[in-house]
């Protein structure tokens, strides 16, 4: 089961903590990766760590002409078939809303819900001809519970969940998924530069005593990309250990 | 009867699954041939394919009929 050899897939965010997962668990079950990331050194080096065939496509997603490229792209180094699209780039600019910037608020929606939108938008079109597709976005728990100074992450993250649903109800009929996976607090740089007491305090509020790791996330994102999961469309997967229950 | 329109009605008639002598000139897409939003999509996507031309979202609206087709395919294919 969950098997995606002859599989391609387009990976943003990947050489990221939940990225860099997500690409190796979706390469262990055969896929065929196009790797991308803003910083394309590190993207490099990732892929070459990946090994075998993948290919890596560098792009900056908060550039929006850049975006509408990526995919053409990486269909293109992929031989002409993109079966998975997954979402997982974002980024934050936490801050209150009553002290956040403009900017701040553009650019977290620009990366984490338009640049996915745009790339559904170009990969609905190969998905289509090929009577197939899996699109699986990232978003996040805190985009179900909202978060003190993540106003503008919590809107974006919730965002991908309703243009999930609606885009899931477009393409049904065409044997194309749309679904998100919505890790909870999960062991990265991030969360290690918790201070104890502020880890600890987390951690009472997770059901499962600890953090989630970037192989539970990599686990879901597999499960939805797989034929077995067809007839899943339009629903998120929380991967967080119980702490909420939507 | 055009290369063309011939083209435009195989076309039709594989992607929508319609009987041939349905797809007239005059065939509206949705309330003739049972298109839905979506297969007029996909058969802009196929007649770009078809014939090498680029047919932009606001031309892509205005094309209801088959003749429509016909017409901006003869206008602007190369």
């Amino acid at each position: 089961m969950f098997d995606l050899t002859g599989m391609t897939a387009l990976v943003t965010g990947a050489s990221g903590g939940i990225g860099s997962a997500i690409a190796r668990g979706l390469a262990a079950r055969g896929a065929r990766l196009a790797v991308s990331g803003s910083n394309a050194e590190k993207l490099t080096r990732f892929r070459k760590e990946l090994g075998g065939e993948h290919v890596a496509v560098p792009c900056d997603l908060s550039n929006p002409v850049a975006v509408d490229q990526l995919v053409p792209a990486a269909v293109a180094a992929l031989g002409g078939r993109l079966d998975i699209l997954v979402n997982n780039a974002g980024v934050t600019r936490d801050n209150l809303a009553m002290r956040m910037k403009d900017e701040e608020w553009a650019e977290v929606i620009r990366i984490n819900l338009e640049a996915a939108f745009r790339l559904v938008r170009a990969a609905a079109k190969p998905m289509m001809k090929a009577r197939f597709g899996r699109v699986i976005s990232i978003t996040s728990v805190v985009g179900q519970t909202g978060n003190p100074g993540q106003a503008n992450y919590a809107a974006s993250k919730a965002g991908l969940v309703g243009m999930s649903k609606a885009l899931a109800q477009e393409l049904a009929s065409r044997n194309i998924t749309v679904n998100c996976v919505a890790p909870g607090f999960i062991r990265s740089a991030m969360t290690e530069a918790l201070p104890e007491a502020q880890k600890a305090a987390l951690l009472t509020r997770i059901p499962a005593g600890d953090l989630g790791t970037g192989e539970d996330i990599a686990a879901a994102v597999v499960y939805l990309a797989s034929r077995e999961a067809g007839y899943v469309t339009g629903q998120t997967l929380s991967v967080n250990g119980g702490m909420a229950m939507i | 009867m055009s290369e063309t329109a011939d083209r435009v009605k195989k076309i039709v008639v594989e992607h929508l699954g319609v009987e041939a002598d349905k797809v007239t000139e005059d065939a509206s897409f949705i309330d003739d041939l049972g298109a839905d939003s979506l297969d007029i999509v996909e058969l802009v996507m196929a007649f770009e394919e078809e014939f090498g031309v680029e047919i932009p979202d606001d031309a892509a609206e205005k094309i209801t009929t088959v003749k429509d087709a016909i017409t901006y395919i003869d206008e602007h294919k190369g």
